[in-house]
């Protein structure tokens, strides 16, 4: 039937749509840097989301969680990571360990 | 009214940064910047010693940071005199800096091994918390420049995370 064999054609559009708009709706997050302190300092991401932070400041500085990713963030540049696994997470400069940050990860 | 209650602050808070403010009466900022500017080129120094002397990856991290931080700090601070066209003042309390220093150095340059490493941590400690409480109550509350004032309340911030990076370090070394 013409009808069905254009139902189908439509249902595999939506799925290739699908598919193809999965890994596009990973965000790019940006935080931002300035006199040692991470803005937002808290934020919610998703698995596969890349956090990027700006740093304004002359000093590097890190993104580091104990026991997990450690992210180097030279002076006037960035710094990134993509998330992998989901979970709350809080996150620090090595340098300046009164600098603190912290996540929310969806799965 | 006001002038009473200005004395009456300075007086209390004299009292939480001896080591460094009993030199000085409210400094001017030429003074100010020269003391933040000393205190930098001081670290630097002891972290120089400490790179050369200590054989301990955490201490030479450390001391790495310290040199690399106090030198962009210290490039900001002189970029700042120099848009303000503020001659940097010697002082009592930069003279007072950089006399401890150089007995602390001396004191190190006789120590080896995990005595040095000790000894340094144990001073970076103390160093930035002689500072960190100097730009507290004497440095920045006396900055008329406002742009002066920002740039001792990011050094704050930043000497208040070597702080606690040194104290980090000191534990490791336990
Ligand atoms: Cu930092």
């Amino acid at each position: 039937m013409k009808a069905g064999a254009l139902d189908q054609l439509a249902w595999l559009a939506m799925l290739a749509l699908t598919f193809a708009a999965a890994p596009a709706t990973a965000a790019t997050i940006q935080v931002t840097i300035d006199r040692l302190v991470y803005s937002p300092a808290s934020l919610q991401a998703k698995v596969g989301d890349t956090i990027e932070w700006v740093n304004k400041d002359v000093v590097a500085h890190t993104a580091t969680v104990k026991g997990g990713w450690d992210v180097m963030i030279p002076p006037k540049s960035k710094g990134q990571v993509t998330l992998k696994t989901a979970g709350a997470v809080d996150y620090f400069c090595r340098f300046h360990p009164n600098m603190k940050g912290h996540l929310d990860v969806a799965p | 009214m006001f002038t009473r209650y200005t004395v009456a602050l300075a007086a209390l808070l004299l009292v939480g940064a001896a080591p460094v403010s009993q030199a000085a009466d409210k400094p001017t900022d030429p003074q100010i910047a020269h003391i933040a500017y000393t205190a930098g080129v001081l670290d630097i120094e002891a972290a120089k010693q400490a790179i050369k002397t200590s054989k301990n990856k955490e201490v030479v991290d450390f001391a790495k940071d310290m040199e690399r931080d106090h030198e962009a700090v210290n490039k900001q601070a002189l970029d700042l005199v120099k848009k303000l066209k503020v001659k940097p003042e010697d002082n009592a309390t930069s003279q007072a800096l950089t006399k401890a220093a150089k007995e602390e150095r001396a004191k190190l340059a006789k120590l080896k091994g995990a005595a040095f490493d000790k000894a340094y941590i144990e001073n970076e400690v103390a160093y930035h918390k002689q500072v960190d409480g100097a730009l507290e109550t004497l440095l920045i509350p006396s900055a008329s420049n406002a742009e002066l004032k920002s740039l001792l309340e990011t050094g704050l911030k930043i000497f208040q995370g070597h702080e606690q990076h040194a104290e980090h370090v000191a534990g490791m070394l336990k």
